[in-house]
């Protein structure tokens, strides 16, 4: 067993740091929050291989599968991207490359991959983020996959906690969209969707609390007060070292997640079981740990000024996007206990 | 990334289960902690001994198989998943013996492991003293010099020795130079005592859980050759650590015993799930996932350990996860068993409300032993988050 990433994993994503790092400080958040989509970040992100990075390399991509790009995953999540990467590149294109026709393909897998288009995914009636600005829309219903471009949807603005998220609610006409699928190649589809999502909004999640765990290591280690770092206190050790077992415990399980989905070994039962533990996992951690940040920032955390709430903001929505801690340990608990008495 | 184990791992793995299957008792042994339990667990030990169970990743001159460390996780599952005896003869193959194959000489290898592995001669450690818990480094008790017997004289107390009362030997620290105040390492060395050495008396204690071989130990007076002191006089401080990080990851707590606790946990909750609160369902299911946290981060670990890497201040994190894992998977039990957590269920140890019930309290001592979690706590913040002491 090696649970190591090879070298060139561990290259890209490091390299991906420092492109969000230069493209996505947290003036570029603050800029998305107060002014909507940031003029030519997505072209950037996509020119830098992340967009793409699932798609095929048939079509222009690298042909990543989440074990390839968990790694990155983490990043956009420590970089509180504002964009639908997830959605495109985690979710939409797979479910693409799988149900697609192949004039559907050749149209869209490349814009997706030059970053020449943006894609969203509605699950439900809930508002879907970053709708208006998306070019296509995925649609997951309960027995049909529905494919939207724009025109073929009207999207109405929604208020948000995340200022990075942008949602909106979408409504069609079912003449207007493409039948990807129904019956059962559309639970299959719809199921696929949601472990990835899962699995890619996990990844996001221990990017975001390690964020958070290391500004408020930075913040307790300048910050004085009785003439001495508060860090130098005990409780801020111990709040923050409860932060890490957290944050350390829950990483492991996202890894194997994201390698089981790449496995084709893999039994799906225990695939789920394992996407549903990670999202469980992570989520709760960072949960944990944005409270302890919050709390180690003080008051000054809690000024709107200070750029810690951006990224607690982005947490709180990730931790319960695709499916929030419970409802994955609801999963888990179908099949490892077995099914309700 | 390749998180599938090798076919020769599988076998291994396929060839303790069914040796565990067809050997493990049925009826399970009276506690280990008791007089009576730990001659039965010690007639277990030897038959582990004699199939080349009991001590799987030691050398093979030594009673093991050379086994990798990921072999000995695998056997430790399933260990665990077969309801095998607890391991009497832990604090010796787990805590002293590495610091035998670590700083002991061969002749002290030779001469200590083969019996420490069949269970002929069984181990406790006299780490503590009353005044010296946490604070391991305050500890007083003095060896002097006896050069004219080619040893050492002991004097002093030791305490909180688990099985100290049913143990052949004792193996711990002792001051060889006075006490500096500003190099409290400094000065002791790590010395094993058998006790019936002349002036080592051996005083048991009941615990919280009802265990019996809890024990202090004093010293007065007695002599020890040099041939029992590991490393070098003067260094025990550091012989000492280089095994207590063992002590808090890897080796006292592998993912098996709580993957079992969590097996058990599911069987108690479907057993009650009709009168189980709902939330409940959620708590279980909470608690399974830790327990897979616990097993792929050890994982991680020992891919780590395998590839070179040497682990930490790491051994923390493992020791606060799966000491807190262990009291919430009790609570949760508790929580399904409510009154019936005194009532007893014939055997199924799974459904069995004393046996949770004894679990949870020896649960409750995780956080306490093997460095206390507010130690732990406070490593972590120093040693991995660069934190500044004052």
């Amino acid at each position: 067993m090696d649970f190591s990433f090879t070298e060139d994993q561990l290259l890209l994503r490091d390299g991906l740091r420092e492109v969000l790092a230069g493209e996505c400080p947290a003036s570029v958040l603050r800029q998305a929050w107060e002014h909507g989509p940031v003029e030519g970040l997505w072209r950037s992100l996509a020119e830098n291989g992340l967009v793409g990075a699932s798609v095929s390399e048939a079509f222009g991509g690298l042909g990543f599968t989440p074990i390839d790009w968990v790694l990155l995953f983490e990043e956009v999540g420590r970089a509180a991207v504002p964009e639908p990467v997830l959605d495109t590149t985690a979710v939409v294109v797979p479910v693409l490359e799988d149900l697609g026709s192949a004039e559907l393909k050749a149209q869209w897998l490349p814009a997706i991959a030059a970053g020449e288009a943006k894609c969203a995914v509605a699950v439900g009636t809930d508002p879907v983020p970053y709708a208006a600005e998306a070019d296509a829309v995925l649609v997951l219903e309960a027995k049909r996959v529905l494919w939207l471009e724009r025109g073929a949807f009207r999207t109405s603005a929604q208020p948000a906690v995340d200022g990075g998220r942008r949602p909106a609610t979408i409504a069609f006409d079912d003449a207007a969209g493409i039948e990807l699928a129904i019956g059962l190649d559309a639970v299959r589809a719809a199921d696929l969707a949601r472990r990835l999502g899962a699995l890619a909004s996990s990844a996001e999640l221990i990017g975001l609390a390690s964020h958070l765990l290391d500004e408020s290591v930075a913040y307790v280690k300048r910050r004085e007060q009785f003439g001495r770092p508060i860090g130098s206190f005990q409780a801020i050790k111990h709040l923050l070292a409860n932060a890490l077992v957290d944050l350390e415990f829950a990483r492991p399980m996202v890894y194997r997640a994201a390698w089981s989905l790449s496995s084709a070994d893999t039994d799906p039962l225990l695939a789920e079981v394992a996407v549903s533990s990670a999202k469980s996992l992570s989520a709760d951690a960072a949960q944990q740990v944005a409270r302890a940040a919050l709390q180690c920032h003080g008051a000054m955390g809690y000024s709107y000024e200070c750029d810690l709430h951006l990224w607690l903001k982005r947490a709180w929505a990730r931790a319960v996007d695709w499916g929030d801690a419970r409802h994955h340990r609801a999963r888990v608990a179908d099949r490892v206990i077995g099914p309700c008495q | 990334m390749n998180l599938a184990f090798t076919a020769r791992e599988e076998a291994f793995r396929q060839e303790a289960r069914a040796w565990l299957e067809a050997n493990v008792p049925i009826e399970p042994l009276p506690s280990g902690d008791t007089a009576e339990g730990f001659k039965a667990h010690l007639e277990w030990e030897r038959q582990l001994f004699e199939a080349r169970w009991a001590v799987v990743s030691w050398p093979e001159r030594y009673g093991g198989r050379d086994a990798s460390l990921f072999e000995w996780c695998l056997f430790e599952e399933e260990y665990y998943r077969a309801g095998a005896p607890s391991r009497v003869t832990q604090n010796g193959i787990f805590l002293l013996a590495p610091t035998l194959f670590e700083y002991g000489t061969e002749a002290q290898r030779d001469r200590i492991l083969p019996a420490m592995a069949s269970g002929e001669y069984t181990w406790a450690q006299a780490w503590s003293e009353p005044g010296a818990g946490s604070d391991l480094a305050g500890l007083r008790a003095t060896a002097t010099r006896d050069e004219a017997r080619g040893g050492w004289v002991l004097n002093g107390q030791k305490t909180w020795c688990t099985r100290g009362a049913f143990c052949d030997g004792v193996y711990g620290l002792f001051r060889t130079a006075p006490m500096n105040p500003e190099k409290r390492h400094h000065g002791m060395t790590y010395f094993m005592v058998d006790v019936k050495t002349p002036g080592v008396t051996v005083r048991p204690f009941e615990r919280l859980d009802g265990d019996e071989g809890f024990a202090e130990v004093f010293f007065a007076d007695a002599f020890v050759p040099d041939d029992q002191i590991i490393g070098e006089v003067g260094r025990g401080w550091y012989v000492a650590m280089a095994t207590a990080s063992s002590e808090r990851g890897l080796t006292l707590r592998s993912p098996g015993r709580f993957m079992a606790t969590a097996t058990r946990l599911v069987r108690l909750y479907r057993e009650y799930s009709r009168t189980a609160d709902a939330s409940l369902r959620d708590a279980v299911a909470k608690a399974w996932i830790e327990a897979q946290a616990y097993r792929w981060y050890t994982y991680q670990t020992v891919s780590r350990m395998v590839q070179g890497e040497s682990i930490g201040a790491e051994a923390s994190l493992n020791k606060l996860f799966w000491s807190e894992m262990d009291v919430r998977t009790h609570e949760v039990a508790l929580s399904i068993l409510g009154p019936q957590a005194g009532v007893s269920s014939d055997g199924d140890v799974a459904i069995d409300g004393p046996a949770w019930m004894k679990g949870y309290q020896f649960a409750l001592a995780g956080p306490i032993y093997a460095g206390s979690n507010e130690i732990q706590r406070d490593v972590v913040a120093h040693r991995l988050l660069g934190l500044p002491r004052r």
